[in-house]
């Protein structure tokens, strides 16, 4: 089990090498752990699943309003159903609450005929229109003036950085090896070996996979490839506090227009409310900075589809940036001759279609010439629940006879335990800061974001950085 | 699942100056057992370390209530957290000895009040560490003995923002600024000219935190002034002070009525909620108040908890109560006449030479003059001497002021 934060990188010819640890790489690296193969992941920052894969929307799409026939349509519906599974075997928490796309004009109405086609189309048979009465008597706090909408039942929620540390976890656990705090800054290629150089040291693999996820066009222009630019795209989101969960059933999306998805308000597997995300195109890749005018825009619309939420407490207020190309799919291009694979594009259903894309990139490299060798089964996770919807570690008695520090609740809004932080502060992948503790475990995340917990989860992280030196 | 039940007479949540107090003087009737979620008993005085609290500082203070509760025979449980209710007066609990379901002929609520976080205020920008909260802060330096960081920005100007300056100095932290929307400072003269004058902390006033920036750590406030001057403030640490809100999670979760301007359960000036046998008293009624009056609170609703435990009546009609803008919130929220009786009541904006008027459906029950500057994030004591004048079939009765000129 190696994951390597500091020091020099290992001597050794990895068979591939994944750039990027989100959500997308991380899958990757999982499907290539089933292999007799060696394997490593470089990931720039100090953790895994740290940029657009832990800040989006956290819906498991049924890929009901995807383009027909593109590969993103083929690979969400197929990513969808093996995520689905993954999820109930290893404890991802997932909750099938379906999603209604509420029509609130004419123009609206008229266009759900059209998206029920769609769905068809894209191989999703169970949407259909249901009237304003069936609206209302489903979701009794929707504002005034819905006409319709497409139900679509098969859409879920999921926690996105369960899914990440689980892909990670078992590929650590399955002999991959994972660098942290390991930015790739030059590619080269000598004695038909790819020459990754980072600050740590240079990597050396037979095969290459780019899943660097904002960076991917960078990383392709350097391999010599002009296919795509990558335009960041800003999506800002409200978080509002659980007291607002029971205002909300259904993920509640807009009917698209041609100026994007459009602002959703859905549930969380944590027990919040979403509201959110904008759309708005930057030039800077790092602009993951919410801003008084996004939430604003966010305020106005939310009154609008379920004006109670307004009232409630907000929790947390975050940003994610999609990787938008100028093309309309994912791009995942293969060049043999290079023995690389580049999956680029990967833009706002990347943590639905995540094993798909790894199974497709798989498949690519062998392609390319990768003997992949045999597959196994890899040993299963089981990852800490995080969700709302199936008991945690504090209602759970026999786990709190076990061990008592299960019952000891460190974080009182989100209802941590110290069993729970001592568990991801011991994991196999640990977290490198408080943000990285509270993606595992939820300590600090909650409606006082520290004031009772902060100083004490602190402590408990500090000092396991001191024990260990 | 197992879940252990038992009953009492009486349960305390939350183990403050509220709860500790209303434990001391009712332990003795019969069963009283107050639960913590916290390891220690004596909620946030255990980490004020300023005066404040009868001369004393708060650890010595937090102290002083836990033995007297202790010895009057309350049975003080720390580590163990209220999480639902199962009955009307039934709380599960869950603690490293397990779950248990505990049901007991009156409940006392106690829980604080905690202050609003950067995110619940809509400060927009990055998310780095180094952005906390008073209380996160006097339990970084005061419990764990850290220094929080280098150079610091305080947000808001009412005693606790002061208290934050104290903490932050006292730990080698350098203090750029305070800064707050209103036009002056909220805190006693003293308390301000300490922390302007003799500690060197200059003031914005009418001025807001516009963006915070950084990545990783906080490396700087944007600020924006009302006439729309713009600066940035290097720093590394910013606290966001004051702006309470009750820790209202049981008193929602149980269905209880709240007040839409202090966020915490409606009580009568016998600390009654609207659950019958359900009693709530300290910040949890309004925010943050010194913890004297929160002690203060819990002794007198010990005194109308007995009378519940002797028979007396739950009301069952009273006469709500309602602040108008620009008052916040006035507490209690619901009177009977004949029960003497006071009001503690909060501005939103400052107002000079205000009267308060009380009408109910109209009429005048009482006006009065205020004191020459009412100051938000402060609270005001009203008598309650002329509730009898109300009718007790009436409408609600509404606290208003008005502007005269002298
Ligand atoms: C607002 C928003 C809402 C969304 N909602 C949903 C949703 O509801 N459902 C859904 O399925 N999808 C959703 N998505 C999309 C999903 O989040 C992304 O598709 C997915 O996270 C992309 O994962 P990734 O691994 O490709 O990218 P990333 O998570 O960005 O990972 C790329 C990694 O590569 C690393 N890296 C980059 N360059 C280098 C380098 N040179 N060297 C080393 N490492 C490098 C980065 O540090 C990063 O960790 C949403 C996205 C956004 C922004
Ligand atoms: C940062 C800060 C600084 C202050 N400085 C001063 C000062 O200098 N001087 C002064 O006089 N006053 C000060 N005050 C005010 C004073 O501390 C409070 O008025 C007083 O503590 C209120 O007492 P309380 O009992 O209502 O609540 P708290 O003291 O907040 O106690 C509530 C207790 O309930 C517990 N609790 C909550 N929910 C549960 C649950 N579900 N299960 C179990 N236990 C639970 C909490 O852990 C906590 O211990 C300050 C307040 C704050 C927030």
């Amino acid at each position: 089990m190696t994951v390597t934060t500091a020091g020099a990188l290992p001597e050794e010819i990895y068979d591939v090498v994944v750039v990027g640890a989100g959500v997308v790489g991380s899958a990757i690296a999982r499907e290539l752990a089933r292999h007799p193969l060696r394997t490593a992941v470089v990931e720039a920052s100090d953790d895994v699943g740290d940029a657009t894969s832990k800040a989006n929307t956290a819906i498991l799409h049924t890929g009901f309003d995807a383009v027909p026939g593109s590969l993103e349509s083929r690979l969400v519906r197929e990513g969808q159903q093996r995520l689905a599974a993954y999820a109930a075997e290893s404890g991802i928490p997932v909750e099938p609450v379906g999603a209604l796309l509420v029509a609130w004009d004419d123009e609206q109405l008229a266009a759900l005929p059209a998206l029920a086609d769609k769905a068809e189309r894209n191989g999703y048979r169970d949407a259909r229109i249901i009237g304003a009465d069936e609206v209302y008597r489903r979701e009794p706090h929707l504002g005034p003036g819905a006409l319709a909408a497409l139900d679509v039942p098969g859409e879920s929620i999921i926690c996105p950085w369960t899914t990440t540390l689980a892909y990670a976890t078992q590929a650590v656990r399955a002999g991959v090896d994972l660098h942290l705090n390991c930015r790739v800054e030059g590619f080269g290629r000598a004695e038909e070996l790819h020459r990754l150089h980072t600050a740590r040291g240079t990597v050396r693999a037979r095969y290459l996979v780019n899943a660097a996820g904002l960076h991917s066009d960078t990383v392709d222009r350097a391999l010599g490839h002009h296919d795509f630019t990558v335009t960041p795209r800003r999506g800002q989101l409200l978080v509002f506090d659980k007291f607002a969960r029971e205002l909300v059933h259904h993920i509640l999306l807009p009917v698209p227009t041609a100026l994007g998805k459009g602002v959703l308000v859905a549930p969380t597997v944590y027990g919040n409310v979403l509201l959110g995300p904008t759309a708005e195109n930057r030039d800077d890749r790092t602009a993951t900075h919410t801003t008084a005018e996004g939430i604003a825009l966010l305020r106005e619309k939310g009154r609008r589809i379920v004006p109670a939420l307004l009232d409630e407490e907000v929790t947390t207020v975050y940003a994610g940036l999609r990787a938008a190309t100028e093309h309309d799919d994912f791009q995942i291009h293969a060049h043999p001759e290079q023995r690389y694979v580049t999956v680029g594009g990967i833009r706002s259903t990347g943590l639905t279609a995540s094993m798909a894309i790894a199974a497709y990139v798989t498949e690519l490299l062998a392609g390319a010439g990768l003997d992949l060798g045999e597959a196994r089964d890899l040993d299963p996770v089981r990852m800490p629940n995080l969700g709302e919807a199936f008991p945690r570690p504090y209602q759970r008695a026999e786990l709190i006879a076990a061990d008592p520090e299960y019952g000891v609740l460190v974080c009182h809004c989100e209802r941590v335990s110290r069993g729970e932080i001592r568990d991801a502060l011991a994991g196999p992948v640990p977290p490198a800061s408080l943000d990285g503790l509270r993606r595992r475990t939820r300590a600090r995340g909650g409606r006082c974001q520290g004031f009772y917990c902060g100083a004490a989860v602190r402590e408990l992280f500090v000092r396991r950085a001191e024990l260990r030196g | 699942m197992t879940r252990s039940e038992r009953t009492v007479d009486v349960l305390i949540v939350g183990a403050g100056p509220a709860g500790l107090t209303a434990a001391s003087r009712l332990a003795g009737v019969g069963a009283v057992e107050v639960l913590e979620r916290e390891a220690q008993t004596g909620g946030i005085p255990r980490h004020c370390h300023l005066g404040g609290f009868g001369l004393r500082t708060g650890p010595q203070y937090a102290r002083r209530l836990t033995g007297e509760a202790a010895r009057a025979g309350a049975r003080l449980r720390t580590s163990v957290t209220v999480t639902d209710w199962a009955g009307p007066r039934t709380l599960d609990t869950t603690g490293p000895h397990g779950l248990e379901r505990i049901t007991a002929r009156a409940v006392v609520l106690a829980t604080g009040a905690r202050e609003r976080p950067r995110s619940a205020r809509l400060v927009p920008g990055t998310r780095p560490a180094g952005v906390l909260t008073t209380g996160e802060l006097q339990q970084t330096v005061h419990l764990h003995g850290r220094r929080p960081g280098t150079r610091a920005v305080v947000v808001g100007a009412e005693p606790v923002a002061h208290s934050a300056v104290r903490t932050l100095l006292g730990a080698g932290v350098e203090v750029a600024a305070m800064v707050t929307d209103l036009p002056h400072h909220q805190a006693p003269p003293t308390d301000a000219a300490d922390t302007r004058l003799r500690r060197g902390v200059p003031l914005l006033t009418r001025t807001t935190v516009a963006e915070l920036l950084g990545r990783g750590r906080l490396s700087g406030v944007a600020i924006r002034h009302a006439d729309g001057r713009e600066a940035v403030i290097a720093c590394d640490t910013v606290v966001f002070t004051g702006d309470f809100v009750p820790e209202n999670e049981l008193p929602r979760r149980g269905g209880l009525l709240l007040d839409p301007g202090t966020r915490g359960p409606t009580v009568d000036p016998a600390f009654r909620t609207t659950g019958p046998g359900v009693f709530a008293a300290g910040n949890l009624l309004h925010g943050a108040e010194p913890a004297l009056s929160a002690a203060r609170e819990g002794a007198r609703a010990a005194a109308a908890v007995l009378r519940h435990l002797d028979g007396a009546p739950w009301p069952a009609e009273q006469i709500p109560v309602r602040a108008e803008d620009p008052l916040l919130w006035v507490a209690p929220q619901r009177i009977s006449p004949g029960s003497p009786h006071h009001f503690l009541l909060r501005t939103a904006q400052f107002l000079t030479r205000a009267h308060l008027v009380v009408r109910q459906d109209g009429r005048i029950l009482h006006h009065q003059r205020l004191p020459r500057t009412v100051v938000p994030n402060r609270s005001l004591t009203i008598s309650g001497n002329w509730v009898d004048r109300a009718d007790p079939r009436g409408g609600t009765v509404i606290f208003s002021t008005e502007q005269r000129s002298t």
